[in-house]
């Protein structure tokens, strides 16, 4: 399989400028959305701070808490299963389908089975499933994957949205009102709900106080396949561990926050115990974890609660869309998490960044997300995994920049170039002239500046 | 080696060093002067609706009224319907309205507490049409960390918190209301 690297699937989703302006303004106005909830929070920063630590703390006794929590849900009959590869979990969820013979499937959005690749396992096996989030049917339909880990679907336009409904569900083509698909996709999932045998959820809290586990969803999907269905399967990387119920409030409080600017999500749903005979099933995955866990320069972004807020601030994600980064997890902490699982195959993501810094910034766990995108691109490079071009314009960087009499001498003769000869620099062979105007060149250089006016 | 040990063992080994827990101060938690005016103005924002009722007269009225439409309108105030627990999905998709009791709400978002002893069946806060919450007046708290001390989420085999009615943006961000659960949340606060 070719995959094309992030900034040669980025170069095809800009050709599209005017599409490119309208995703990169809808994810900053759900970034300002953001800003708007958490300054609503005086104590804002402690939260942060707080979440932090409880973090750290868990990561720092994971392997107590895990023992607690399995013997806690067990202790509550549900059914623990622990998985180290995604094709253990793909294998333990076809096994629950197998020996109970059920054929009918839904599932709420969960990043995890993503990760595993689930639903083209399952379909290799010749079982359904359907995705119940509006955004994961939409995507499903399309035979695409989600380009945002909390919107699946914010690559596309109603229009496109519209299009697939009537292919699919036979909505009137040319209608684009979202209240009239939304409701479409209302009475066809609900039509799956009923009949369901079989729902599938993802965790965004497993408690190990209680063992029992939260999920957090707006559309109430969830719930509706958890509780219709007779058999519910619930997935999770073993980091979403919690201690204890009391710190849900932190998570909760920052969770809906920092993803939506929602003050919480409409359902925030705590499973302790199968309901009458129901079979309740939980899935650990560390596919990677325990690795990760293990790279001090990295290990903290398992604090991760996927509430994307670093997705949305991003400026080279709104400006090049998730698939770009081919991967379940794209955004900034996509890209210090998948080198993790894949250093070659994922080797281009650490790049796909301007090491601007907002991504920590907005982090409702202070993940250092920059700082270790910088870390990776270190060891990617001291692996020779940069491209040949990128080696040797690096290296000449360096060597310029250590040579001070040089870099002013090129300094020099860069702006005597634009300013004499502006073809040079203002044509297609200069990536930086690409979608931009080169700046004008100014006259002298800071250092000439500076010299002049120190004294004045 | 099974998966599970190998994934402890794996977990045990590369952990970090240990680190504390914080110590969370309520006191630098945000408070409000007015909890049933704040508790409002959340549900208010996210779609919801909440009224004061000063007698149960009154909401008894309101069910009466809903129940004289002939619709499936389910009453789990008073006494939770005994055959309630046994309805399936099927059954319960018709359900034009239900009216519950929460518990404990909090003030800064608009959520309430519910367990399944008080939703009488674990899909009928999700799968009815228009819901209807009873909530006490004295049960608001300012946040969620007062929520967490008040309850204990493992006292029952399933709780929720429920804050408005089902909703999505997941066209073009243009947020509809009634996704797949409630297309309509109206909370009753009792003085």
């Amino acid at each position: 399989m070719n995959v094309k690297t992030h900034a040669e699937a980025a170069a095809v989703f800009i050709a599209d400028e005017a599409r490119t302006d309208w995703h990169n303004e809808t994810l900053w106005f759900v970034r300002q959305k953001r800003d708007k909830a958490a300054h609503g929070i005086p104590e804002w920063e402690h939260l942060r701070e707080w979440a932090s630590t409880i973090k750290n703390h868990t990561l720092s006794n994971l392997h107590q808490y895990l023992i607690e929590f399995e013997k806690n849900a067990q202790a509550n009959g549900i059914t623990v299963h622990w998985a180290s590869t995604p094709e253990d979990h793909n294998r333990i969820v076809y096994e629950i389908i197998q020996k109970n013979a059920v054929q009918k499937i839904v599932k709420s959005k969960s990043m995890l089975t993503e990760e595993c690749h689930l639903n083209d396992f399952l379909i290799s096996k010749g079982v359904e499933i359907v995705d119940t989030d509006l955004g994961e049917r939409i995507v499903q339909f399309r035979k695409e994957v989600p380009s945002h880990i909390v919107l699946p679907a914010i690559h596309l336009k109603k229009k496109d949205v519209s299009e697939t409904f009537h292919e699919h569900l036979g909505t009137e083509q040319g209608n684009y009102d979202p209240q009239y698909l939304t409701e479409a996709a209302r009475n066809h999932l609900r039509s799956k709900f009923v009949a369901s045998e079989l729902a599938i959820t993802g965790v965004n809290f497993a408690i190990a106080e209680t063992g029992g586990f939260v999920v957090c969803t707006n559309e109430g999907n969830a719930d509706m396949g958890a509780h219709a269905a007779k058999i519910h399967i619930a997935c999770m990387g073993f980091e979403k561990i919690i201690p204890k119920a009391e710190h849900l409030s932190v998570f909760l409080r920052l969770l809906a926050r920092s993803a939506t600017g929602q003050p919480i999500t409409t359902y925030s749903s705590h499973f302790v115990r199968p309901r009458e005979g129901q079979q309740m099933h939980l899935i650990i995955v560390d596919n990677g974890r325990s690795k990760q866990l293990g790279r001090p320069d990295f290990k903290n972004s398992l604090k991760c609660i996927r509430c994307a807020a670093c997705f949305n601030t991003c400026p080279v994600y709104r400006r090049s869309g998730g698939h770009s980064y081919h991967t379940a997890v794209a955004g900034p902490i996509g890209s210090i998490l998948n080198p993790n699982l894949d250093l070659k195959a994922n080797s281009d993501l650490p790049f796909a960044s301007t090491l601007c810094g907002s991504c920590s910034n907005v982090c409702p766990v202070k993940i250092n997300i920059h700082e270790q995108l910088w870390k990776w691109r270190q060891i990617i490079a001291s692996e020779h995994q940069v491209s040949m071009v990128k080696r040797i314009v690096m290296n000449g960087m360096s060597f310029l920049l250590a040579h001070p009499k040089l870099y002013r001498f090129a300094g020099m003769s860069g702006r005597w170039v634009m300013r004499v000869m502006p073809w040079m620099v203002n044509n297609q062979m200069n990536a930086w002239y690409k979608q931009r105007e080169m700046p004008a060149p100014p006259k002298q250089s800071f250092r000439d500046w500076y010299q002049k006016n120190q004294n004045k | 080696m099974s998966a599970r040990e190998n994934i402890l063992a794996a977990i045990r080994l590369n952990q970090p060093d240990f680190e504390s827990l914080p110590v969370i101060d309520l006191n630098e938690t945000i408070q409000y002067p007015d909890l049933v005016a704040q508790f409002s103005e959340s549900l208010k924002g996210i779609g919801g609706l909440a009224i004061r009722i000063n007698s149960m007269e009154k909401l008894k009225d309101i069910i009466v009224q809903e129940k004289a439409s002939n619709d499936f309108v389910i009453d789990a105030i008073e006494l939770v319907p005994e055959n309630l627990k046994g309805l399936n999905a099927e059954a319960l998709v018709t359900v034009k309205k239900a009216f519950i009791r929460g518990g404990i709400a909090v003030a800064e978002n608009g959520s309430i507490w519910v367990k399944e002893s008080q939703m009488g069946n674990r899909l009928l806060p999700f799968i009815a049409e228009h819901l209807a919450i009873l909530i006490s007046e004295k049960d608001i708290v300012a946040n969620m960390h007062y929520a967490l001390e008040k309850i204990d989420i493992a006292e029952e085999g399933f709780g929720v918190f429920l804050a408005g009615p089902s909703k999505t943006a997941d066209i073009e961000q243009s947020l509809v209301i009634g996704a797949h659960g409630a297309r309509s949340l109206v909370v009753y606060i009792q003085k």
